[in-house]
């Protein structure tokens, strides 16, 4: 399947581990990806908190880019970057008035703009499922954060407030899914850096929830989220006065391990909670500090 | 009568006027159920809940628009959408803030401690501005020096260099023309 | 020559103070035809119907119009009045100078010329009425209830009593309807099986009313006073002349793990099943879904064990006609499920039951015995928690209204709740408390007062399992919104009171009107509340709106007084403003061309073929010819008719055409 990629700023930086693990295992599941020439950031939480119309120009300038470019599917990893494309996608669909005014600000014409999907759309359980050799035998807990459900207008998943889809994939990659009830919870990612406080709170129910129903590891398909699980996680251990080693995984890397690529290339070195395993399948017992 | 129309003249409608004009979200359909608050991750830690933002909304006596947009609520909203996947009146309310955070800002009414979130989205919008794309290492030297919080998360960024996580320098983009561009023709023009 | 008189109202200061009657009375006398011409304070008083009277008599009127209000108003009145001195009634024609005129316009001189040109114009329509005669239609005096709940036993037993023939058809295996389900009722917490069985087996017993269970209306046509209806009696796969209700088959029935529909799939039934102990017939039916039999060919151990020889694998469904002179309707609703609610679960939660479960649970005929158990595990739950509104009020899915009994039913469900568990806590969150009712307000203070039920006011927003226990994340938001997080063991949903799933289908059938909810429309919401807008067809129940026992049992009987009303005569005399076929000389008979685009535009179904046939009985020519008993005289037919063959009594196209050509 032929793809056109929007990374995202983070997938650049703090975040370049899932965009190498989806880079590795892409030629693997057979799909091709071609990034939007010389894309630019969607304007995240800072324009639409302050600039409707900025908020609306910066993602339909890379629509209309990776038109131009003949790309009609465009896989967009970041889940923050997603929904800021299609609240924008929707929003130029609904109101041809405003896409008029986008079109000149943008000075780039906008014709129906290539169809968004997120790494939930694109990896199918039957392509993983076919292509593993190293199954990924723990127990898992899929947390899908805010942008892959909502607003369910815009979600493409089926039960928004319970998904299954990545719970689906992993079990194709060999891993438990763990039933749980902060799925769709938010990690309070727009805060991460203004208040730490905060997200500390947020980010350290999650990881309560996950490790009370016996996860070895917290799978994500979201930068922000895996910062504020992964990265914020002494901030999370001093807020909750213990010590908490439960990994935290992109969809990409969990996979790309189940189909044996080298844990280097999936960039796991990379994370700030080492990622490692017992032997034998436990739950994580959290320890005093 | 409108609570800006006291205190300005220049806005003749009321705030929930504006929101609707620019939003298409009407705060009247809100019947005050709740659902909103009880499902907002934080709405504990805000001086006015989801709920009752649109109730001072509705019922527009000469201060509570004021009181709205001077509040610490609308920049502590995370835009997680669980609210409107919730709300049984389907009241975007995340569009809503958004409104609301743009006029506090224009008019000067953001709450002392929107400081350090305004100071992000500044460094962080202006970022962009410059090259297209963030700079992680430029927006956190915006951000310290316009809030100066010099030494918070000091022990986070080198921690991310040495996981080669942070680029020292900008990866920018070709046209950055294009994008400044974007950004000038998106500022408003000042009443 | 025309002899028509026109007679101008004042009604009083209405028209009077608007229009210069005096002139138009003036200026209507010159019109040719016009022979008489008089204007009055009140022509609809006495005196004002008497100068009519005398004029028709003095003058030998062939026409009347009488210039003053709405024909909706008065036109009966003033026509009484010339049939009391022999014209008839339809040579007598209203121009409205108050709704059309005075009322929407100044004084002026245009006005009151306005007013001279409705009169002018209706003088020229009067000059081409035609005498007309009622229709009479005969009535045939069974009423057909469909739906077996309380309204349709109320409505049944209502017309029975009255003297009245009733053949009450339902769907389901026993009459009973939602009213059985129930544990007890608001306000008074009288048992709901202690009050309904009696009127069940009053039902089953009386000579008047013929009752068919396990059966649906197939299909109906006809009109008021002479429908013909066909009923499906679905095949029970059991005599029912020969059983005696032993139970013996229910006994020996070797699939029992069925989720009971009676008890809200809480307990299980078998596959030969009577719904419930009281039912009504009781008389068991095979679900052919279910049985082993039916399934694999094998099984038959019921006919092993009836002592009375009842079961009957082949019976096949059964159809039968029967005439009826009216229909109600009192096909009832359905609760929505738990389903529905993402954020609550989707249904999975065991432990998270809607309110028709509740009372299964509560109901001393139920799976518990009337023991408050959770289905998980069978505790007696420490902690409930009851959520109104639960898809009511609820635009996001697509129900704005409100079902109006779940605050009330959600109170007792708490009260009763505390009753049985009087150490448990009982926490209701709600929006509003709507308890407007005899004895309603007073119910729910009781439930706060007395019984100590925790009232919240807000929403939830989500119930997540943890630790086997159900956390429900409210607010209060009489605290500015302070969180309520409450650990229950048992969530009860007040989930929406929704139609019945083939409402829409049914309605179609019966060809009656629905709403966008898909609850039934009835012809007025305050004046005609029992009546559907087709005539004959009457409404009672839940299938018109959600609405509770007492409002539901007042509505059958106002149903049933309407069909006794109508039974009443023998006779229906109907406004013979109907269409009509053109007939003429042969060897034309009439101008119809056959093309029958009138039967497919008619909204009534009043259109029917009729075949012209020459002495020799040889077919001529099918024409088409209007069922004077069913058509509603809309003229739709007229418009649509290219041979122009079709035309509407007492407004026909001459009538229409003179009105306008005058102006």
């Amino acid at each position: 399947m032929k793809l056109g990629l929007f990374p995202g700023c983070s997938l650049e930086g703090s975040s370049r581990e899932y965009l190498e693990s989806l880079t590795a295992i892409a030629p693997k599941l057979g799909l091709e990806l071609t990034e939007v020439p010389d894309w630019n950031c969607c304007g995240a939480t800072a324009a639409h908190s302050l600039n409707a119309k900025l908020a609306l120009a910066l993602p339909a300038r890379n629509l209309a880019l990776a038109e131009r470019a003949g790309i009609t599917d465009l896989l967009v990893p970041c889940s923050a970057c997603y929904a800021r494309l299609m609240a924008t996608h929707e929003e130029l669909d609904r109101d041809e008035e405003r896409k008029r005014e986008i079109a000149d600000i943008i000075e780039l014409p906008l014709q129906a703009g290539p169809k968004i999907v997120s790494i939930l759309d694109v990896l199918s359980t039957d392509g993983v499922a076919g292509r593993v050799s190293r199954p990924f035998a723990h127990r898992v807990a899929c947390y899908y954060g805010c942008y892959l459900t909502r607003p369910p207008k815009l979600s493409t998943l089926a039960r928004t407030e319970d998904p299954r889809e990545m719970d689906d994939l992993v079990r194709a990659a060999g891993a438990e899914p763990v039933a749980w009830a902060f799925k769709t919870e938010c990690c309070g990612a727009g805060l991460s850096i203004t208040r730490t406080d905060l997200v500390a709170e947020l980010a350290g129910r999650v990881l309560d929830d996950a490790e009370r129903r016996g996860a070895e590891a917290i799978v994500v398909a979201c930068p922000m989220c895996h910062t504020n699980l992964d990265l914020r996680r002494d901030a999370i251990d001093a807020h909750r006065g213990r010590r908490s080693r439960l990994p935290v995984l992109y969809l990409t890397q969990l996979i790309g391990l189940a189909l044996g690529l080298d844990e280097r290339a999936l960039g796991l070195h990379r994370h700030h909670v080492p990622v490692r395993f017992r032997p034998d399948p436990q739950p994580t017992v959290a320890q005093e500090i | 009568m409108s609570d800006s129309g006291h205190h300005s003249g220049v806005h003749p409608q009321t705030l929930a006027d504006r929101v609707e004009a620019d939003t298409g979200q009407s705060a009247f359909r809100c019947y005050q159920c709740g659902k909103c608050t009880a499902g907002c991750p934080l709405a504990a830690e805000m001086d006015l809940a989801p709920h009752q933002i649109l109730r001072l909304l509705q019922l527009d006596l000469p201060d509570t628009g004021q009181e709205v947009l001077a509040s610490a609520a609308i920049w502590l909203c995370l835009t997680c959408e669980t609210c409107v996947s919730r709300c049984p009146q389907e009241v975007d309310l995340p569009r809503i803030m958004d409104r609301l955070r743009d006029e506090s800002r224009e008019r000067g009414l953001a709450h002392p401690k929107a400081k350090d979130i305004l100071a992000f989205h500044d460094a962080f919008l202006g970022s962009i501005a410059r090259s297209g794309r963030l700079h992680e290492v430029g927006l956190i030297a915006a951000y310290k020096l316009k809030t100066m919080h010099l030494l918070q998360d000091v022990a986070v960024a080198p921690r991310l260099m040495a996981r080669g996580k942070l680029a020292p320098l900008p990866h920018g983009i070709e046209d950055r023309g294009a994008v400044a561009r974007i950004f000038a023709k998106c500022r408003r023009e000042k009443p | 020559m025309s002899r028509i008189g026109v007679f101008i109202c004042h009604c009083g200061e209405n028209i009077g103070a608007t229009v210069d009657t005096a002139a138009v009375a003036a200026a209507s006398a010159d019109l040719p035809g016009v022979v008489h011409s008089v204007d009055y304070k009140y022509m609809c008083s006495d005196p004002g119907q008497n100068l009519i009277k005398d004029a028709i008599r003095e003058k030998k009127l062939s026409g009347v119009v009488v210039a003053a209000c709405s024909p909706r108003m008065h036109e009966p009145t003033f026509r009484r009045a010339c049939q009391e001195v022999g014209l008839n009634p339809y040579l007598c024609e209203m121009a409205n100078l108050r709704e059309h005129c005075s009322w929407v316009h100044e004084q002026g001189e245009a006005t009151t010329e306005k007013a001279a040109d409705l009169v002018r114009v209706m003088v020229e329509k009067v000059k081409r009425n035609r005498p007309l005669y009622p229709i009479n239609v005969p009535i045939t005096k069974t009423a057909l209830v469909l739906g077996g709940g309380i309204a349709g036993i109320q409505a049944a037993l209502d017309i029975a009593g009255a003297g009245h023939r009733v053949i009450l058809v339902e769907r389901e295996a026993s009459i009973g309807g939602h009213m059985a389900q129930l544990s007890e009722t608001f306000p008074t917490l009288d048992c709901s099986q202690c009050i309904l069985t009696p009127r069940m087996v009053e039902v089953a017993q009386h000579p008047n009313i013929t009752l068919y269970t396990y059966s649906e209306l197939e299909r109906v046509e006809g009109f008021i006073g002479n429908f013909r209806a066909v009923i499906r009696k679905k095949a029970r796969s059991v005599d029912e002349s020969a059983c005696t209700g032993c139970g013996a088959c229910i006994q020996k029935c070797p699939t029992k793990k069925i989720p009971s529909e009676f008890n809200a799939d809480l307990g299980p039934r078998t596959a030969i099943y009577v719904p419930f102990p009281q039912a009504v017939p009781n008389k068991p039916v095979i679900d052919r879904d279910h049985c082993t039999y039916y399934r694999t060919g094998k099984c038959k151990v019921c006919e092993k064990f009836c002592p009375a020889n009842a079961i009957r694998f082949d019976q096949e469904d059964l159809l039968v006609e029967v005439e009826v002179g009216a229909i109600v309707v009192t096909t009832g609703y359905q609760v929505a499920g738990a389903a529905e609610f993402g954020e609550y679960g989707y249904g999975e939660y065991p432990d998270v039951i809607t309110g028709l479960q509740f009372e299964r649970l509560a109901s001393a005929s139920g799976p518990t015995q009337g023991v408050i158990r959770r289905p998980s595990d069978g505790k007696v739950p420490e902690t409930v928690v009851f959520i109104a509104c639960a898809g009511s009020r609820d635009a996001a899915r697509g129900r704005d209204y409100c079902s109006k009994i779940c605050c009330m039913y959600t109170a007792k469900h708490a009260m009763l709740y505390r009753h049985k568990v009087h150490e448990g806590n009982a926490y209701v969150f709600y929006m509003d408390i709507r308890a407007g009712g005899k004895m309603y307000e007073e119910f729910v203070r009781r439930a706060i007062e007395q019984d100590r039920v925790r009232y919240v006011r807000g929403r939830v927003s989500r119930i997540f399992e943890r630790d086997g226990k159900l956390v429900v994340k409210g607010t209060d938001t009489l605290l500015a919104g302070r969180p309520v997080e409450i650990q229950a063991d048992l969530v009860v949903l007040a989930t929406a009171m929704i139609p019945q799933p083939d409402a829409e289908t049914f309605a179609q059938k019966l060809k009656i009107s629905y709403d966008e909810d898909r609850f039934l429309s009835e012809a007025h919401p305050k004046l005609r509340p029992v009546e559907m807008n087709t005539a004959g067809i009457y409404v009672a129940g839940a299938c018109q709106a959600p609405k509770d026992i007492p409002e539901t049992v007042a509505q059958a009987s106002g149903a049933a007084a309407k069909v006794s009303g109508l039974f009443s005569k023998d006779e229906l005399s109907r406004e013979p403003v109907v269409a009509v076929v053109n007939r003429c000389a042969p060897p034309d008979f009439s101008t119809c061309v056959g093309c029958f685009l009138c039967e497919s535009a008619c909204p009534y179904q009043a259109i029917e073929h009729e075949e012209i046939r020459a002495r020799d009985g040889s077919a001529i020519k099918t024409v088409a010819k209007v069922n004077q008993g069913v058509c509603q005289g809309c003229g739709t037919c007229v418009a649509l008719c290219r041979s122009k063959s079709i035309d509407l009594q007492g407004f026909t196209n001459e009538q229409v055409f003179s009105e306008i050509v005058i102006l």
